[in-house]
C-alpha cells in the first residue's frame, strides 16, 4: 500500500517538474445533449497567460464546450475529464468553478428584469473575493473599480443602475459581458461568439476591454465563428472544430487560411 | 435585523410549529347577544357602539360564508371560537421578563427572537421595557404636539368618541361582508389614527410603537382618518412572527381620507402559515377598504404578503372626490401548501378619479396563488382612468397562479388597461447567476426580488429591506 503511494507522489512530482501545470487540461471529452453526441473527444491544453481561438462552422461543437467548462445543465459527459489548476473541474458546481476564476461570457446574455446591474456585478466579484479570503469591498470601492472599467468599455455610468441586460442592445450586451470581465479579471474567460452581431466601432471597444485582460495571468479562449475578430485580439493558438472533434490546430495563419478555404476545407477532412 | 435572525425565526420553528399552554382570561366558546354585550361592557364602551355591534351580530346571525374565493380548507366551526380573550392590562401584565411564563420565553428562544424583542412580545409592562419605551415615549410626545391622534382603538372609544360615532363603519359598513360584518360584532381592539387638517404626520406610524394594544386578538378594528390636507404613512405588521393561537382572523381597516389628504397604508404579514404538509397555520380573511372622500385625495396600500396558511384580502379604494388616486401594490407569496386569493377593487365614482394596480404573485411548493380585483368605473367617472400590471412567478411544478380580473366600465370616457404574465424562473437567468459566482438561493432570492421590484420600491427604506429578506427565507427550498 505504502509503496503505491509514494509512486503516484513521485510521479506527479516529476511531471511538475517536466512542464509548467497547465490551467485547463481537458482529456478525450465526450459529450452528448439530448442523447446526440455533441463533442466527440477533444483533448485541449490552456497554459496562464495564452489566448486559443476555437473556430469552426455552426454545430460544430464549440458553443458546446465552453458551456459544458462552465457546468450548464442539460449535458451529459460520456467520458473524458478536465482539470482546472489541477482540480477535477467536473466535480465542481458552476458557481464554485466561477469563483474560482473561470468566466463565460454569453453569447446571448439573458436578461433579469429589476435586477440592479451593478448589485448583480458587486455580489458577483465578492463572492469571488470570499473564495480568495480577500475582503469584501463596499459599495464605494466597488464603484471606484467599475468607474475606471465602464470607461474603458465606453459605457454611460447610468448603465450600472439599470436592470442586468434590461432593455440593453446586442451590443450593449456584450459590452456588459467584458465589463464583467473586466471587474472579475477570471484565470480564464471563455467568450462564446462575443463578435457576433457586433458593428465595427463596437468589435474594437470589446477587443480592446479583451486585450485589457490579457497578461500571464489570465487565459482567454476566444470561441468564434468569423477571423474578424483575431485581426483585433491575436491567438497564440488556433484550432478548429468540426462534428465534435479539433480537426486542426495551428497559430494565427490557420485562421486567415481557414478564412480564404471555408469550412468545407475543415468539414472535408473531418470526414475522411 | 439581519436575514440569519429571521431565518432562525420563520423557517425552522415555524416549520417544527410550537404549542405553548398559556393561563388566559377566556369566555366559553359561541356567539350570541351575551358574548357581543358582554365585550362592548368590558370594554365600557357607549351605547351607540353597542347597538351598533348589536345590528351587526343580528345581520352576521343571517348571512353565509362565502365560497366564491380560489381557495380550500377544512369548514371553520364558529360555534368552536372564543370570542373574547382579554388582553391583560399592562398594569396587570408582568414587571419584568423574569416574571413571564417561562414556557412563553422558550417559545422565543426556540424561534430566536432577539431578546429586546422578547419583552414587548410577551407584554412586559412597558416602564419595564428599556429599548423601545424611551424611542416610543419621545415619539409620542412627537405626535400630540403636531395633533395627531395615535391610540389603541380602546382608547379612543373613551377618549374621542364623537370621531370614532362620525367615522365608523362609513367605509366598510356592518352589513358588508361575512368576515366584516363578524368582526363588526366582536372586535376587540386595534388602531385608530386621526390627523388634523393641514397635519403632516411627522413620522411613519408604526404598530411596533402602539404599546400596550399588541394583543389585539383575533379580531381587530383599525380606523385611520387623515383630515383636509393632511398626511399620514401607516405600517403594519412586522417581519418578525407574532406568537398566535387563533386560526381565524378577521379584521377590518377603514381609511378616511378627505381633500387634499393622502394615506399611505403599508402592510408586512408574515402569520403562522401552517407546516410544510399543509398542517396548522392562520386563516386571514380581512377587509380594507379606504375611501378618497375628498378632491385630490391619496390612497395607497402596499402590501407584502408571506404568511398565514390562507389569506383572504382586497385592500381596496373607493374613488369619490373627484381627481382622486388609489393605488394598489402587492407581493403575496405563497410556499408548502399555503393558498392566497388576494387583489383589490377600485370603485372610480368621482371625475378624473385614476388608479394603479401592481400586483406580483410567486408560488413555490403547492402553494396556490390567486390575484382578483375589479375596476369599476361608474357612469359618473368621466375621463377615469386605471392601469392595471399583474405578473405570477411560479417555482416548482406543483404550484399554481390563477388570475380573476373583473372590469366593469359604465363610463364611456374611462380607460382601463391590463397587463398581465406568468413566468417562471428560466434556467437561464439562474445559470447565468451561477456562472458569476453566486449561489442558488442568492440567484433567486436576486431574481424574485428584481421580479418585486416595482413594489419593494413603494415601502418605506427600512421596511422594504425587512421585505426582501423575509421573501427570501419564505422561499427557502423553494428551488432545487
Amino acid at each position: 500500500m505504502t509503496g503505491t503511494v509514494e509512486t503516484g507522489a513521485a510521479a506527479s512530482a516529476a511531471a511538475a517538474t517536466a512542464a509548467p501545470a497547465a490551467l485547463l487540461d481537458i482529456r478525450d471529452l465526450q459529450v452528448k445533449v439530448g442523447g446526440q453526441q455533441v463533442l466527440r473527444g477533444i483533448s485541449l491544453t490552456i497554459g496562464a497567460g495564452q489566448v486559443h481561438a476555437i473556430m469552426g462552422p455552426n454545430g460544430s461543437g464549440k458553443s458546446t464546450l465552453a458551456h459544458v467548462l462552465a457546468g450548464r445543465p442539460g449535458y451529459e459527459i460520456v467520458s473524458g475529464s478536465a482539470s482546472f489548476e489541477g482540480r477535477d473541474l467536473f466535480a465542481l458546481a458552476p458557481e464554485q468553478r466561477a469563483r474560482g476564476g473561470l468566466f463565460l461570457g454569453f453569447q446571448y446574455p439573458v436578461e433579469i428584469p429589476g435586477v440592479n446591474n451593478a448589485y448583480l456585478l458587486k455580489a458577483a466579484l465578492n463572492a469571488a473575493r470570499r473564495e480568495r479570503s480577500l475582503a469584501e469591498l463596499d459599495a464605494f470601492e466597488f464603484l471606484e473599480l467599475v468607474r475606471a472599467k465602464i470607461k474603458l468599455m465606453q459605457i454611460d455610468e447610468s448603465f450600472l443602475s439599470r436592470g442586468v441586460n434590461e432593455g440593453f442592445s446586442g451590443g450593449e450586451k456584450k459590452r456588459n459581458e467584458i465589463l464583467q470581465m473586466l471587474v472579475l479579471e477570471p484565470k480564464l474567460a471563455l467568450l462564446d461568439e462575443t463578435d457576433s452581431g457586433l458593428d465595427i466601432d463596437a468589435l474594437k471597444v470589446v477587443a480592446n476591454g479583451i486585450n485589457t485582460l490579457r497578461g500571464p495571468q489570465h487565459a482567454i479562449v476566444l470561441v468564434t465563428h468569423y477571423q474578424r475578430m483575431l485581426d483585433f485580439v491575436v491567438p497564440d493558438f488556433v484550432h478548429v472544430l468540426a462534428r465534435g472533434r479539433i480537426v486542426r490546430s495551428g497559430d494565427r495563419t490557420l485562421a486567415l487560411e481557414l478564412e480564404k478555404r471555408g469550412y468545407d476545407w475543415v468539414s472535408g477532412q473531418a470526414a475522411a | 435585523m439581519s436575514t440569519p435572525d429571521i431565518d432562525a425565526l420563520v423557517n425552522r420553528s415555524y416549520r417544527h410549529g410550537f404549542v405553548t399552554d398559556i393561563e388566559s382570561d377566556t369566555v366559553a366558546p359561541g356567539l350570541d347577544e351575551s358574548v357581543v354585550r358582554m365585550i362592548s361592557h368590558k370594554k365600557g364602551e357607549p351605547q351607540f357602539l353597542l347597538d351598533w355591534r348589536l345590528r351587526a351580530l343580528a345581520h352576521w346571525q343571517r348571512m353565509r360564508e362565502p365560497h366564491w374565493a380560489q381557495l380550500r380548507y377544512q369548514p371553520i366551526d364558529y360555534e368552536a371560537i372564543s370570542y373574547y380573550s382579554a388582553p391583560k392590562q399592562a398594569k396587570d401584565g408582568p414587571k419584568s421578563l423574569a416574571d413571564v411564563d417561562p414556557k412563553l420565553l422558550a417559545t422565543y428562544e426556540k424561534l430566536g427572537v432577539p431578546l429586546h424583542e422578547r419583552a414587548r412580545l410577551a407584554g412586559v409592562a412597558v416602564d419595564a421595557v428599556f429599548d423601545s419605551v424611551s424611542v416610543a415615549t419621545t415619539f409620542k410626545e412627537r405626535l400630540s404636539a403636531a395633533g395627531v391622534i395615535f391610540c389603541p382603538f380602546s382608547e379612543a372609544v373613551q377618549k374621542h368618541p364623537a370621531l370614532l360615532e362620525r367615522y365608523l363603519g362609513t367605509v366598510v359598513p356592518y352589513t358588508d361582508n361575512f368576515y366584516a360584518t363578524l368582526n363588526s360584532a366582536v372586535f376587540t381592539d386595534g388602531s385608530f389614527v386621526y390627523v388634523p387638517p393641514g397635519v403632516r404626520c411627522p413620522m411613519e406610524l408604526s404598530t411596533y410603537f402602539r404599546i400596550n394594544a399588541l394583543n389585539t386578538g383575533q379580531f381587530e378594528r383599525t380606523l385611520i382618518i387623515a383630515d383636509v390636507g393632511a398626511y399620514v404613512s401607516y405600517l403594519e405588521g412586522c417581519s418578525a412572527p407574532m406568537r398566535d393561537e387563533n386560526q381565524l382572523h378577521a379584521a377590518v381597516v377603514e381609511l378616511v381620507a378627505l381633500e387634499d389628504a393622502q394615506i399611505k397604508y403599508s402592510t408586512v404579514q408574515n402569520w403562522y402559515p401552517g407546516d410544510e404538509h399543509g398542517r396548522g397555520g392562520i386563516y386571514n380573511f380581512v377587509t380594507k377598504r379606504g375611501e378618497c372622500r375628498g378632491r385630490n385625495s391619496r390612497i395607497s396600500w402596499t402590501q407584502v404578503e408571506t404568511g398565514s396558511a390562507i389569506t383572504w384580502k382586497y385592500p381596496s379604494c373607493i374613488l369619490r372626490g373627484e381627481n382622486s388616486v388609489g393605488e394598489f401594490y402587492s407581493v403575496a407569496t405563497v410556499n408548502n401548501y399555503q393558498q392566497a386569493d388576494t387583489g383589490t377593487k377600485m370603485i372610480h365614482i368621482g371625475a378624473n378619479t385614476r388608479s394603479t394596480i401592481v400586483s406580483k404573485g410567486i408560488s413555490a411548493g403547492h402553494g396556490q396563488n390567486a390575484y382578483r380585483g375589479l375596476v369599476k368605473m361608474l357612469p359618473s367617472a368621466h375621463g377615469a382612468r386605471n392601469f392595471t400590471q399583474c405578473d405570477s412567478l411560479l417555482m416548482g411544478k406543483h404550484s399554481g397562479a390563477h388570475t380573476f380580473p373583473y372590469i366593469e366600465v359604465r363610463n364611456p370616457s374611462a380607460i382601463v388597461e391590463h397587463e398581465a404574465s406568468t413566468s417562471r424562473i428560466s434556467e437561464e437567468q439562474l445559470f447565468y447567476c451561477l456562472q458569476r459566482g453566486i449561489g442558488t438561493e442568492d440567484a433567486v432570492n436576486m431574481i424574485v426580488s428584481g421580479f418585486c421590484r416595482t413594489v419593494f420600491k413603494e415601502l418605506p427604506m427600512e421596511f422594504a429591506v425587512e421585505a426582501q429578506n423575509l421573501l427570501a427565507v419564505s422561499l427557502e427550498g423553494a428551488v432545487g
